[in-house]
């Protein structure tokens, strides 16, 4: 017996210095923390339950046989994050360059079967140089358990997955598959296939940085939703992120405590939009202003930054904010932006948070690189998140909300429940200037006319009462008071019971 | 007393009329060019009247279209204001000329006054000191030391034609007189091909002290004690205070006794200032006098009780003083900044843009502000970028200073940049604080600009302690989310935390106690008292009985915290995650020497070079116009320019990069 306990002790000592203090000082001294320092940050104090702390690989090739560590590259188990529960796994760069093996992707896959089981989110912490090679195929078959687990997880509880080292190959596909992708700046990148191997095809030289760091994610492709400072902060704004989402799909969103008062008037949005319809302002103020306490949670802040999505509190419960931007492109839908919202509103929907729409928008971008790029179809994609979503949806028009893209927005046609409009909303099929140049086409050319045209234009549609008087909006609210009405509509909206027919699931336009 | 007055001008003096002439239940008027049509003066008026495009050259200065406005509303007198036509003669003699008064002095007094020479003139003869000196031309060396010993040294010898700061020496003695004549005209000869130099007695250490007088139209004069504006940036005025710690009852009599002879000699009637130059012996020679109400008025109307505003109305309207020079009592002490829309680390660049957030400190007995803008207004470009005056009133001068730094802590600004932190900094300085004054003082205080102090050993507990104390709120808060575990930990727990501010560890203890906190940080016990609650922008407490109103913003899992003029990003970590907050590497900012930054929002007017154009050191790139100034931004170096990033015409906004080089 006392055997026994010593050498769990020595076991339980090696699994915890993993790869050896070399590794470990080496990990640091590329401004990275060790697997068990992450999720010690990440979870509350002496939260954490460790499994499988002595999982070893079972590989017998290239010398594999005298080369085994307790653990085999990856830390999980479960713990609290202010005290709700969530798994972890967490993988050791120290131990064969946290590669995944047979034995390393069986331990991940158990705790996600366990929180799928309990409802209960995953975090995956990713540092791992790729497949355990001396595996082969083993390996493989490894990373295809974890997919699958991804897959049948989505929707059921939120996955997250934090990169905080090389992700590569086949390796990104199981961060691709979860909620949402944070990633650490410049240690941490993400590609299918590397500088290497694009030289060798493509004749570009890149650096791994540039064709898959934080910041390419966070600005060019989309992949990442936050790129964040070090592995500190990225691991601390994890814990503030996570206390916005609900466990899993049968629990409402978490609800904190908030002293800020429902009613707030907030008399300076009177006179956020400018009297000068091109003129751009922040719809961060707005978001700010009318969420609680003024905190706003935005993701992808770098990416298609002409649509803002992120998360606030309304009265201390979880909504999903989708903004047009008029600050960038005037705050036009385009194929990334419909990317980027759409995901987001199925997630919020996925999950029971309520989706707040604030728009401003004079439509679709045009242009061959739009249409070229299938600008219909991914368009489509916001269009379908929006009409699925069964969740509460309340709406406020800003200015623009022109043509097509005035229907997307979660307007009362795609089972909006609450829309509202401001007085300078201007709720047409286009602006005032596109539609005279139509109605009038003769006379084109005669600017008198044509201004006096587009006036007489703006004077009959640029106004929220066209669309009042078929009941398009629910009202017009005043804009110091659009904190007050949105808190009034989510609470109506509470106990909302939607459902869609059934069907084995939508085809979305992917 | 009229029925209804118009103010001829713009932001807060237009509010601090109409609150006074509402308070006298008289109808009030504003005038508003095209850029102020939501302005805070328009919505404080009972009417308000267009006048005209942005620039004030085609509204506020216009004088016909004022005459229009008081026309259309009826206003049967106009109050200038300062600036624009407050001292244009040709303003109230239009009114007149209409039936119409004008709230201030008459037209002799204006003119008169407005003339350097005529007023030194007027001056001189009606026994008010001037800068002792020699106007005519000084043939000769020996001629100059004769008139330097008649003034008495230091003297300022002066190119007649000069200007710049070319052809001036200052001479202490004889030697330094004889020597620095010929050198003064030998300059002046080469610059401006005139070898005129003419002398005066040179005021070391000036300081800038003005009377307050006030007059009816029956010819009593009172003065009404005098301001101390000494604290100038570019002959700006930033910090005014009355009375002054440089003047004894004597000099103050001496002072108001010729400001009131000047002001008979013109027969003056209304409010005006005469202006002094102080020299270190309390010798006080004429400046100027200026015919109208001046900026810092308040701090006068904080010191006497009086309202001079009102005081001006009744005597425009005829009425007389009913008090005497021996009813003017000073009461106490009242300081009085500017807060200006500008950015003290970028030179004092003006600063223009929407005010997303404006909470000016709360106006009590002691503390006044008088504002010209609201949250969610615009501070544009087209004008002063002063936005509000801050007034605190002490008993002592010392008291005045404590709520005046307590005050600017809590005015919270959000959306254009402003010279609070500078504002406080001042406050703080300890020659200010030990009333050591000249108009030097930020040359001389502040010779590279002003920037932030920073955090030291002197001032880091203040911010270690509030920012445990956000902590803790906020960790309590956290606690009580929905959906925890039953074994989560129990709520009123002390906590062992380090502050992290840049590269400084602070550990600290954070105990809950009733009604707050004791932190522990470096040994002593720091008891914080504060209701303050997540979200809320001012952190006010009481530690160890101080007072503090701390700003504070959540930055990602950062605080960043206002304090004193110091900015400080701050993060509260474990101990563990502070130990191994030592591994993070510090990152080198971008380098953005790559790029040509704008330095201010503005209108990039012209862009003077091309793709590939190779530009020398210091040739002009782009022209950048913001507040009417052009502002030409040039080459930092020898450099090829690779990529335009913005057009003529467009609106950049601070930071925003105009052009790549190689």
């Amino acid at each position: 017996m006392q055997e026994i306990i010593r050498e769990l002790e020595e076991k339980r000592n090696a699994a915890r210095l993993g790869g050896g203090q070399e590794r470990i000082d080496g990990q640091h001294g590329k401004g990275k923390l060790t697997a068990r320092e992450r999720i010690q940050l990440l979870l509350d104090d002496g939260s954490f339950e460790e499994w499988d702390m002595f999982v070893e690989h079972r590989c017998v090739d290239f010398g594999m046989a005298d080369h085994r560590i307790p653990g085999d590259g990856v830390v999980t188990g479960y713990g609290t994050i202010n005290g709700r529960v969530v798994f972890v796994f967490s993988q050791d760069f120290t131990v064969f360059g946290g590669s995944l093996s047979e034995a390393h992707a069986e331990k991940i896959c158990k705790i996600m079967d366990q929180a799928i089981k309990v409802g209960a989110p995953v975090i995956g912490l990713n540092d791992s140089g790729g497949a355990r090679i001396q595996e082969g195929v083993a390996s493989l078959g490894g990373y295809a358990d974890v997919f699958q687990r991804n897959v049948l997880a989505s929707g059921v509880i939120p996955q997250i997955s934090m990169i905080m080292g090389p992700c590569a190959g086949g390796a990104v596909y199981s961060p691709a598959m979860t909620d949402f992708i944070f990633m650490v700046l410049d240690s941490s990148y993400m590609f299918v296939t590397g500088p290497d191997v694009v030289k060798t095809v493509t004749h570009e030289e890149v650096t791994a940085e540039e064709l898959g760091g934080g910041i390419t994610h966070s600005t060019k492709s989309g992949v990442s939703d936050l790129a964040l400072a070090n592995d500190i902060e990225a691991l601390l704004s994890l814990r503030q992120f996570f206390d916005y989402l609900p466990a899993n799909n049968n629990e409402p969103p978490p609800v904190w405590p908030t002293s800020d008062p429902m009613d707030r008037v907030e008399p300076s949005l009177d006179s956020l939009v400018p009297t000068d319809p091109n003129m751009p302002y922040d719809m961060k103020e707005l978001i700010t202003k009318v969420a609680d306490e003024n905190s706003f949670f935005e993701l992808q802040p770098d990416y298609a930054k002409n649509i803002v999505v992120g998360f606030v509190r309304m009265e201390g419960s979880t909504v999903g904010v989708v903004a047009n931007q008029p600050m960038v492109l005037a705050g036009c839908l385009d194929i990334d932006s419909s990317i980027k919202a759409g995901r987001f509103v199925r997630f919020c929907d996925a999950f029971n948070i309520p989706v707040l729409t604030f728009v401003d928008v004079p439509g679709f971008m045009p242009g061959t690189a739009q249409e070229y790029g299938g600008i219909i179809k991914h368009g489509a994609k916001l269009l379908y998140a929006f009409a699925e979503a069964t969740v509460p949806k309340v709406t406020v028009i800003t200015r623009k909300a022109y043509g097509g893209a005035y229907d997307v927005m979660s307007s009362k046609h795609l089972r909006g429940d609450v829309n509202f409009a401001w007085p300078s909303a201007e709720i047409a099929v286009m602006g005032p200037k596109g539609a005279v140049e139509i109605i009038f086409r003769k006379d084109i050319g005669d600017d008198e006319k044509i201004t006096a045209r587009t006036e007489e234009y703006r004077r009959k549609f640029a106004n929220p009462f066209i669309v009042g008087r078929r009941g398009f909006i629910d009202d017009v609210i005043m804009p110091r008071d659009t904190r007050l009405r949105i808190c009034h509509s989510l609470s109506m909206l509470k106990d909302k019971k939607l459902e869609n027919p059934w069907r084995k699931h939508g085809n979305i336009p992917l | 007393m009229f029925n209804k007055i118009l103010v001829a001008n713009r932001g807060e003096i237009a509010c601090r009329v109409f609150r006074t002439a509402q308070k006298m239940g008289i109808a009030t008027v504003a005038v508003y060019s095209d850029a102020d049509q939501n302005a805070l003066h328009t919505e404080k008026a009972d009417e308000a009247v267009g006048i005209g495009p942005a620039p004030s050259s085609e509204s506020y200065l216009v004088i016909d279209n004022i005459l229009a406005a008081c026309k259309q509303t009826g206003a049967d007198a106009v109050h200038p204001g300062y600036g624009f036509l407050s001292e244009n003669k040709e303003f109230s003699e239009a009114l007149s000329a209409e039936g119409i008064v004008f709230i201030g002095p008459n037209t002799r007094a204006i003119e008169a006054m407005g003339d350097k020479i005529e007023s030194k003139k007027i001056a001189q003869k009606a026994g008010v000191n001037t800068i002792p000196g020699y106007t005519g031309v000084i043939e000769d060396a020996g001629k100059a030391v004769s008139i330097a010993n008649d003034i008495g040294y230091p003297v300022m010898l002066k190119a007649s034609a000069g200007g710049g700061g070319k052809g001036m020496r200052v001479a202490y003695d004889d030697r330094e007189c004889l020597d620095g004549f010929e050198r003064a005209s030998n300059e002046a000869r080469s610059s401006f091909g005139d070898d005129r130099v003419f002398v005066e007695k040179f005021i070391e250490q000036p300081r800038h002290i003005e009377i307050q007088i006030i007059a009816d139209s029956q010819g009593k004069v009172l003065y009404l004690g005098e301001r101390e504006c000494s604290i100038q940036r570019r002959h700006q005025k930033v910090i005014e205070e009355a009375p002054s710690v440089f003047i004894d009852p004597d000099t103050r009599r001496a002072m108001g006794e010729q400001a009131v002879s000047l002001a008979k000699a013109v027969d003056y009637q209304s409010a005006g200032t005469v202006e002094f130059i102080v020299d270190t012996d309390k010798n006080f020679f004429f400046l100027e006098m200026n015919t109208r109400l001046q900026v810092e008025h308040p701090v006068t109307e904080m010191v006497t009780g009086l309202d001079l505003v009102e005081l001006m109305i009744r005597i425009a309207a005829g009425e007389v003083l009913t008090m005497d020079q021996r009813d003017v009592h000073l009461s106490g002490w009242a300081v009085e900044t500017r807060v200006y829309a500008e950015d003290p680390a970028r030179g004092f660049l003006p600063s223009t843009g929407r005010l997303i957030r404006y909470q000016p400190p709360q106006q009590s007995a002691r503390i006044r502000v008088d504002t010209g803008v609201f949250e969610g207004g615009e501070v544009s470009m087209y004008y002063d970028p002063m936005v509000a005056k801050l007034i605190t009133h002490g008993g002592t001068r010392k008291e005045a200073i404590g709520y005046m730094r307590q005050a600017l802590n809590q005015y919270y600004i959000r959306g254009i940049s402003h010279n609070i932190g500078f504002l406080n900094s001042l406050m703080a300085h300890p020659r200010f604080m030990e009333g050591d004054l000249s108009t030097n003082f930020i040359s001389d205080e502040y010779p590279e600009g002003y920037s932030d102090p920073g955090i030291d050993d002197s001032n880091s507990a203040m911010f270690v302690v509030s920012a445990g104390t956000i902590h803790h709120v906020h960790w309590l808060r956290a606690n009580r989310i929905s959906g925890r575990t039953p074994r989560a930990g129990s709520e009123k727990q002390t906590l062992d935390r380090v502050v992290v501010m840049g590269n400084d560890y602070h550990p600290i203890k954070i105990i809950p106690v009733a009604h707050g906190y004791d932190v522990i940080y470096r040994g002593r016990t720091y008891r914080v008292t504060t209701d303050w609650s997540i979200g809320r922008p001012l952190f006010s407490a009481l530690i160890n009985g101080d007072e503090v109103c701390m700003q504070i913003e959540p930055e990602g899992v950062k605080y960043r915290m206002i304090y004193d003029g110091v900015v400080v990003s701050v993060m509260v970590l474990t101990n563990k995650g502070a130990e191994l907050n030592h591994h993070m590497l510090v990152k080198a900012p971008p380098d953005l020497s790559k790029f040509l930054l704008s330095p201010m929002p503005g209108l990039l007017v012209q862009l003077k070079a091309r793709e590939g154009d190779q530009i020398k050191d210091g040739e002009e790139l782009a022209v950048v116009e913001a507040m009417k100034m052009e502002n030409v931004l040039r080459a930092p170096q020898d450099v090829v320019v690779e990529k335009i990033l913005c057009q003529e015409g467009d609106s950049l906004v601070v930071d925003q990069p105009i052009l790549r080089f190689e």
